[in-house]
């Protein structure tokens, strides 16, 4: 007897359609977990955003851009007869711009070199080294960088803290970003353009500085811009290289100011408290801004 | 054995035992002798992996971009042997255009013309710039097509019109040899019928050397054939000829489709 005479179509197609309301509610229930998980996670950056305008908001006037950090005793004057603290973190911020401008003169021509090199040479074992040891920089603590420019810089260089200790422990943080980043947005340039230039005679470092850079300067601005917001932040080094400053200082031998460093100074001080979350507040938009500004740069690439 | 009856024109390239390997005893091509003629279009054909493009590539020293090549024999333009030339002269002499077209795409039309001059600092005053970019457009047929859009970026045009403004890039330096690596490739019948009369028009001015996957682009346009097979040249010989009456079974098989 024939076996398949056992499964009529009927039932074959009672099967078939079990199987597929199966398939369905599978379907389904995976996208709402999916999109359940994603609102938790999308939500987070809206809270933190939310809570820092709410609470820091009221401090954010003209004289937060301008002014210096207060001292602890003014702090308390203004807090116990209600009125909101006076100063602002024009210290810090001068301080941050300052410490960023100077590393970021130190990594992206290094950065930029480094990163046309692997590109270049991409299979030889040299440059397989160096990609090796950026990426055991990268994962470099910060506390480490911080100390180990604390030993060679503020101990031996400057004989204190200083901006360029600082702006040596930023530089130290970026360097690995814009290297990869430049590798990566130099490999995205097709090979037939490289060509088209050598077919005209172009001597090869002109084939880099006229078309490989040029064709690239969007992913390498973006690489740029993402290495800065990501330093901007970063509290830990400065803490061990520059100190801090409670006025402005434009000496490279000298400390300065930057805005984590404040934002940690005013956690410590409990008249400073509503300081803390203005400071923030001005960071992450900061952050945010050059992220966003990254993000269109990246974008206008694909045009 | 490759001597080839084209005797109306006087030749300007000569290919002698010239072999070339991507690494060590593994040839793209095996000692190929040849002699190019002037003011004629050579077509380069064979199966995908004869060794065609490879050829083409070396009468520029496009090779030289990858160490792991290695190249023997001598190439001479004008009796002069290229490889004691100075790259920027030979390539100022022997332009190319590739498979695909690749205009820069952070320059403009005009300066994409100029590119040549610019990359390599050679300073034109704005008159001679502006006579340049016209000619040269004028030569690939496309000044009317782009002349009020000079300051555009070359990559908002078509592809196409691409291709032709990537000739006329190495039109500009007035080459005296042009290489052509399946130009039409990447491109629709109607640009493709555009690019071939023109190389037909250029051939009065320019020696073109052009490697296709077509046939019948060859059979249409080029004067002289060359059929390589496994690195090896084949046969040589005028385009009627080797279409009509070709010498070796392997041609023949290729051009009756037997294998490609």
């Amino acid at each position: 007897m024939d076996q398949t005479n056992i499964f009529t179509e009927k039932k074959r197609a009672e099967i078939l359609s079990n199987h597929f309301a199966g398939r369905k509610f599978r379907d389904r229930s995976f996208l709402i977990a999916v999109i359940f998980f994603s609102l938790i996670t999308i939500s987070f950056v809206f809270l933190i955003i939310g809570s820092l305008v709410m609470k820091g908001y009221h401090q954010i006037n003209w004289a937060f851009f301008t002014q210096t950090a207060p001292d602890t005793f003014t702090a308390m004057m203004a807090k116990s007869s209600g009125q909101i603290i006076p100063g602002g973190i024009v210290n810090g911020i001068t301080g941050s711009l300052y410490l960023v401008g100077i590393a970021s003169l130190i990594a992206i021509p290094f950065g930029v070199l480094i990163g046309i090199y692997l590109y270049e040479n991409s299979k030889k074992r040299y440059a397989g080294v160096i990609r090796d040891i950026t990426d055991v920089l990268q994962g470099v603590p910060s506390i480490v960088v911080g100390l180990i420019v604390y030993l060679w810089v503020v101990v031996h260089v400057t004989h204190g803290y200083s901006v360029l200790a600082g702006s040596i422990a930023l530089a130290l943080m970026m360097l690995p970003l814009i290297i990869r980043s430049t590798e990566e947005s130099m490999k995205m340039i097709p090979d037939t353009l490289k060509e088209a230039a050598i077919a005209l005679g172009t001597p090869y470092y002109k084939v880099i500085l006229r078309v490989l850079i040029p064709t690239s300067f969007s992913g390498l601005m973006t690489g740029i811009l993402l290495a800065i917001s990501r330093i901007l932040g970063e509290t830990a080094p400065l803490m061990l290289t520059t100190l801090g400053n409670p006025a402005i200082n434009w000496h490279l031998t000298k400390p300065v100011s930057a805005v984590p460093l404040l934002i940690w100074q005013f956690y410590n001080d409990p008249n400073m408290v509503d300081l803390i979350w203005s400071s923030t507040l001005f960071l992450m938009g900061f952050v945010l801004i050059l992220n966003m500004l990254s993000k269109w740069i990246a974008a206008r690439r694909n045009l | 054995m490759n001597e080839m009856n084209d005797t109306t024109r006087p030749s300007i390239l000569s290919i002698e035992g010239l072999s070339i390997a991507y690494d060590k005893d593994k040839f793209a091509v095996k000692d190929v002798t040849a002699t190019i003629k002037k003011n004629a279009i050579t077509a380069i054909m064979g199966p995908s992996g004869c060794g065609k493009t490879t050829l083409l590539r070396a009468i520029n020293r496009m090779h030289e971009l990858y160490p792991n090549i290695s190249t023997q024999g001598i190439i001479k333009l004008n009796d002069e042997n290229i490889y004691e030339m100075s790259t920027i002269k030979l390539r100022r002499k022997i332009g190319m255009v590739f498979q695909r077209p690749n205009p820069f795409p952070t320059l403009s039309i005009y300066e994409n013309v100029i590119a040549g001059y610019k990359l390599n600092g050679i300073h034109l005053k704005r008159s001679e710039r502006d006579e340049i970019v016209e000619t040269s457009l004028r030569d690939v047929t496309l000044w009317e097509e782009v002349k009020a859009s000079l300051h555009k970026k070359g990559t908002f045009l078509s592809g196409g019109q691409q291709q032709r403004l990537c000739i006329a890039r190495a039109l500009a330096f007035k080459p005296d040899v042009i290489l052509l690596d399946e130009p039409t490739s990447a491109l629709d019948p109607v640009a493709t019928a555009k690019i071939e009369d023109l190389l037909v028009e250029l051939k009065k001015q320019y020696t073109i050397v052009l490697v296709t996957h077509n046939m019948s682009q060859a059979a249409r346009i080029s004067d002289n054939s060359m059929f390589m097979y496994l690195g090896e040249l084949i046969e040589y010989e005028n385009t009627k000829t080797i279409f009509t009456n070709p010498k070796d079974p392997r041609t023949e098989g290729y051009l009756t489709g037997k294998f490609g």
